[in-house]
């Protein structure tokens, strides 16, 4: 079993295999389960990731807080004129993630990648990419459990939960995730992965977690759009040669102790940061009064 | 170390807003409800930290009356347990508390009574990604995560209690992967919670519970159609 991505990778090295496969193995391993059976589960989850997509782009929906709805729609009408400043692959994976977090919010389906306020990340990324190089729906469920084996390890030597580690630790985690399972998708190295993972966590460490009326809603839909962006630019990186200068498991290390040593208002108790604001503030007391 | 799954990390799936907030307090409601065993009449919440702070606009009262109503985590009813508990004349408050220093930022402790009058108090955390821990059922504390195939058994702190709930085991060909014993004092009651590698029978339970000093058994496990 792997802890750390240095046994990660030498796991994939001794094996000759991809980091999904190592991480699918394992699971059959630790759960006594055949490996049809543990992708076609993800396979499952990755149906309702795209029915949460599809969701957020037939009408606006309305938020537990009402302080988002229809974002997704409005920059899909950017990437369908061809105006979108982020270019086709971009634009999409910034307003599927947007779209999702609205499905999240307004509490439809969702599945936590790793959690509910980052969960627009993994998903919207990879169907962008999904259209746009045409991978096959067996393909994007590789990509999952590579993201998943980056997950674990992040679980296990910092946090994923916001209310631990700040948004660095949830949106953070994602765009790691989705960096590592891009750069496999993308036929790289495990190393590369891996350097793509550390570059996506470095870019946003010490990222607070302070939610306008403690909702799942402002900011975290834009650090959504943002996570996505995050994961496609360090993916970049890493596909071009572009390494980590920190090796991953000094960068998750790294994230966990600024999280521990983030204040207890700012991780997800809306005691401080954004949630504090004037215009915050009132929009909690509307809110409250409501 | 806890034996992380893939699905620990892209998963649960849920209903929104947030995996530690919605997903994770369902949770640790809804094996609440698998220990009582019963339909509950009234649960009383006691929400700290984070919980404390922010539970409206994360859903989690709803999350947490669902959980007790036995819904899992994609239930689309969810949004409207609140409602549908009152429609069932389920009594539920909320109130809340300062974090103690030993506590998870996350930490919700209820107690909850069942139609023939049997309660059960329970604390639990929710740590991250719809993951739990619970920490004291009936003021002993405890430490499982109802990840794995859970069996509770409620007992006397008598000699030969462990050696027969293994013995079944083993004669059942199920494999232990944790085992721990809880108890206040010597002698009094306790709790033997065991974690399996298989599925736990519902024959095999009634014959460990058939032991003099065992007054229960409960089974927890998250196994569902999604997981």
């Amino acid at each position: 079993m792997f802890y750390l991505g240095e046994q990660l990778l030498q796991t994939c090295s001794q094996r000759r295999c991809s980091i999904s496969q190592v991480m699918i193995h394992q699971e059959a391993d630790l759960f006594s389960t055949p490996e049809v059976a543990i992708r076609q589960r993800m396979h499952d989850q990755w149906q309702v990731m795209q029915q949460g997509i599809q969701l957020s782009l037939e009408k606006p929906r309305t938020s537990m807080g009402g302080l988002i709805g229809g974002e997704g729609i409005k920059l899909m009408h950017r990437v369908h004129n061809n105006t979108s400043l982020c270019g086709q692959v971009t634009g999409k994976a910034v307003a599927y993630a947007m779209g999702l977090l609205e499905v999240n919010a307004s509490m439809g389906i969702v599945v936590a990648a790793p959690t509910g306020g980052s969960c627009g990340i993994l998903p919207g990324t990879l169907k962008a990419l999904q259209e746009t190089f045409e991978w096959s729906d067996d393909q994007v469920v590789s990509g999952l459990f590579n993201a998943a084996a980056i997950g674990t390890i992040i679980f296990h030597n910092a946090t994923v939960s916001g209310a631990e580690g700040g948004c660095q630790a949830e949106t953070g985690s994602a765009a790691a995730m989705t960096a590592s399972a891009i750069c496999e998708l993308m036929g790289a190295t495990p190393e590369t992965s891996l350097h793509a993972a550390a570059i996506a966590l470095k870019n946003v460490m010490g990222q607070v977690c302070d939610p306008v009326a403690g909702l799942v809603e402002s900011p975290c839909q834009k650090r959504n759009g943002l996570g996505a962006a995050n994961a496609l630019i360090s993916a970049e990186m890493a596909l071009a040669g572009i390494t980590s200068i920190i090796p991953f498991d000094e960068v998750v290390a790294a994230m966990g102790e600024v999280g521990r040593s983030l204040p207890e208002t700012l991780r997800e108790t809306a005691r401080g940061g954004i949630a504090v604001t004037p215009t915050a503030c009132r929009l909690k007391k509307q809110l409250a009064d409501r | 170390m806890k034996k992380l799954s893939a699905f620990d990390i892209i998963g649960p799936v849920m209903a929104g807003p947030s995996s530690s907030h919605t997903a994770g307090a369902l949770r640790i409601a809804l094996i609440a409800c698998r220990i009582l065993k019963e339909p509950v009449v009234q649960v009383d919440f006691l929400l700290h930290g984070s919980f404390s702070d922010t539970y409206k606009g994360h859903g989690t009262d709803r999350a947490l009356v669902a959980g007790i109503m036995g819904y899992p985590t994609d239930h689309p009813d969810i949004p409207r347990a609140l409602a549908i508990a009152s429609e069932k004349k389920i009594v539920y408050s909320f109130e809340t508390a300062p974090l103690t220093p030993s506590m998870h930022p996350n930490t919700v402790s209820m107690t909850a009574q069942g139609a023939s009058g049997r309660r059960l108090s329970l604390e639990g955390a929710s740590i991250g990604g719809g993951e739990v821990i619970i920490t004291r059922i009936n003021g002993i504390e405890v430490s499982f995560t109802g990840e794995y195939p859970t069996l509770i058994v409620q007992q006397l702190d008598r000699p030969g209690v462990a050696a027969h709930i293994t013995s079944l085991l083993a004669g059942s060909s199920i494999n232990i992967g944790t085992i721990r014993m809880y108890r206040h004092e010597k002698g009094d009651a306790a709790y033997t919670i065991l974690e399996t590698d298989e599925p736990v029978p519902p024959e095999l339970i009634a014959s460990i519970a058939a032991h003099a000093a065992i007054s229960d058994v409960f089974l927890i496990s998250f196994e569902t159609s999604s997981g």
